[in-house]
């Protein structure tokens, strides 16, 4: 039996290794990447896209739920506070208000946008609430 | 300043509380509180946004302030001085807000993503971008959408269809374009491209509405309703902020229910809405000159008349449409039923769905001029109470009482569900004359033995009957 093993076949082998070892580091590297691409700070978990999705796709159903039960005669109040709670949105305009004025040009935009969608929002929530407030205020029982 | 976790507890909360304000609409009798649930979930979620960027600089401070009094006195003053029978533009108006709102906070996001936590200008995301445009374009969609039925309702167009030739050619040709731009937009980012989606879908939201009729008016704000919350949720997907996405899925659903409502309340196929072409103010009698049916002459009554009927009558139920609103006869109304109840006269008020130009327009109405919530019914509850009515009392309403819609499966309404004061003893109509509604059909209820045509304006007709009852 050869014990002996032929340098030029272990050399072989060793370049083999090597290439193997260089394919799963490339491979690695990939993998990190898409896994970058996928979710930016997931730190291995479930992109954080999924658990948004996840609570918007409850949302739906429970609003589904929610709504229903509404009674038909407070249909306008209805539409009129769902106004009133989407101008929510004013969290964007105000975090366009905290932009770093001096990093140039683009942001100072930036902020002109989210003033006018401030002032906007603004008309919306004040206007949304006090509105249902005033038509729920007439609705008055027998007596 | 504030921990990313916790502020991102509290708009989870701020979002609760919303739902909490949808589930007070239940009963009349949670609303209000209903209503302030949301007031708090909105305070937390703006202080939520506040704290979170501290510290503030002065001059940021001093915007916001600034922006927020312009926006919040210009809302506590429309909220105040709108005419309840203006509901309907108010609301419109509302919306277009939200989707001008929603086109704003995506071009402030993709010009200063720092700000936002999306990284650096010219390095955003690809997910991010193309949320943010998703947002963008309903938002602006939602925006001229809404702004032509805010004209619509408020007459300052006119009401008819506008219809282009080959419109849906043209409304597909753009949705093609508006989606070819979302794709170049992802990969470049290009500033260019956000402005070119926002252009495409300003004319598409323009385009979508001018087809729908003024009748047609109910589906077409809750569909827009339903938009500005799909525009929300949109945007909130971009910023990664749990208040917003659940807002955004509770308005775009609940828009969604009450578009269908509205459908089923005429009978119509959602998508025949959306084609358009249907239901203008001024339809012309359907039917040809050849199918054209000797009627007998019509009973026309006085306001004494009514007084006499009315005063015999045990039961007497009102059906109030939106003619009655136009008129603002509804103070009257409400006179002329206290006067009948204080003789022990049973008097109650029956709603159809689509009656007024939004859902449950015509209750705030009533609500209004101090008709008791208690008093006033939807249809399936009241339907069967029509035959130990004495007297159906319609103002204003046409279509919603056809028989026809019941029996006649060649009419345009067949099969919408109608109000049967057809089985009252009497019925009393008061019309301005004796042409046809909306959807341009004949009423034969106008030509029974038992109906009396109360022709003339409705409030000075149910003024005339007030005079003639004390």
């Amino acid at each position: 039996m050869a014990t002996e093993v032929d340098p030029q076949l272990l050399e072989k082998i060793r370049a083999a290794a090597q290439a193997a070892r260089q394919a799963a580091d490339t491979a690695q590297a990939y993998a990190e990447q898409v896994a970058a691409g996928a979710s930016a700070a997931s730190g291995g978990a479930i992109d954080p896209f999924i658990f948004r999705l996840a609570i918007f796709a409850l949302a739906v159903v429970v609003g589904y739920y929610v709504v229903w039960a509404v009674t038909p005669s407070l249909h306008t109040p209805l539409m009129s506070v769902t106004n009133a709670i989407s101008s929510v949105i004013v969290v964007g305009a105000l975090l366009s208000a905290g932009i770093d004025a001096s990093a140039g040009d683009s942001s100072s935009t930036a902020r002109v946008f989210g003033f006018l969608a401030l002032t906007l929002a603004s008309v919306n929530i004040f206007g949304g609430f006090l509105v249902t407030e005033r038509m729920l205020s007439m609705f008055k029982k027998k007596g | 300043m504030l921990n990313g976790n916790i502020a991102a507890l509290l708009y989870l909360t701020a979002g609760v509380l919303f739902i909490l304000a949808l589930r007070g609409l239940s009963s009349p009798e949670t609303a209000r509180q209903g209503n302030r649930f949301g007031v708090i979930g909105m305070a937390i979620a703006a202080a939520t946004t506040l704290l979170y960027q501290l510290p503030w600089g002065f001059l940021s401070f001093l915007w916001v302030l600034l922006a927020i009094g312009i926006g919040g006195s210009i809302g506590v003053w429309r909220a105040r001085t709108i005419q309840m029978t203006a509901m309907p533009q108010l609301v419109a108006l509302f919306h277009a807000l939200i989707g001008l709102a929603a086109v704003l906070v995506a071009a402030s996001a993709l010009y200063g993503p720092q700000g936002f936590g999306l990284g650096l200008p010219d390095n955003i995301h690809g997910s991010t971008l193309f949320e943010m445009s998703l947002g963008a374009a309903i938002g602006a969609i939602t925006f001229t959408g809404s702004v032509i039925a805010f004209l619509k309702l408020d007459g300052r167009m006119t009401g008819n269809p506008i219809l282009l030739p080959n419109r849906h050619a043209i409304n597909i040709g753009l949705a093609i374009l508006l989606a070819i731009f979302i794709f170049a937009f992802i990969p470049t980012e290009a500033h260019l491209v956000f402005w070119l989606i926002v252009l495409v879908s300003f004319a598409l939201g323009v385009l979508l509405i001018i087809p729908i009729g003024g009748a047609d008016m109910p589906v077409v704000i809750s569909m827009l309703n339903s938009y500005s919350g799909w525009a929300a949720a949109a945007v909130g997907f971009t910023l990664a902020n749990l208040a917003l996405i659940i807002t955004g899925a509770l308005v775009g659903s609940s828009g969604a229910i009450l578009s269908y409502v509205m459908c089923k309340g005429m009978n119509r196929s959602f998508i025949s809405v959306i084609l358009g072409g249907f239901g203008g103010e001024t339809a012309a009698p359907a039917g040809g000159a050849g199918e054209e049916v000797e009627r007998p002459p019509v009973k026309q009554g006085s306001a004494d008349e009514a007084a006499k009927i009315l005063l015999a009558a045990k039961k007497v139920i009102v059906v109030p449409g939106y003619g009655m609103a136009v008129a603002q006869a509804q103070h009257a109304l409400r006179e002329m039923a206290d006067i009948l109840k204080s003789k022990g006269i049973d008097v109650k008020y029956a709603i159809h769905p689509v009656a007024g130009r939004m859902p449950g327009h015509m209750n705030v109405l009533l609500a209004e001029a101090n008709v008791p919530y208690d008093e006033v019914f939807e249809l399936e509850d009241i339907n069967p109470e029509f035959s130990g009515a004495d007297v159906a009392f319609v103002i204003g309403a046409n279509d919603v009482t056809n028989p026809a819609a019941k029996t006649d499966s060649s009419s345009p309404i067949y099969g919408m569900p109608i109000l049967d004061v057809e089985n009252a003893k009497d019925v009393l109509f008061v019309k301005r004359g004796l042409g046809s509604g909306y959807a341009g059909v004949e009423n034969e209820l106008f030509f029974r033995n038992n109906t009396t045509m109360l022709f003339g304006d409705a409030k000075k007709m149910v003024d005339g009957i007030v005079k003639a009852l004390s």
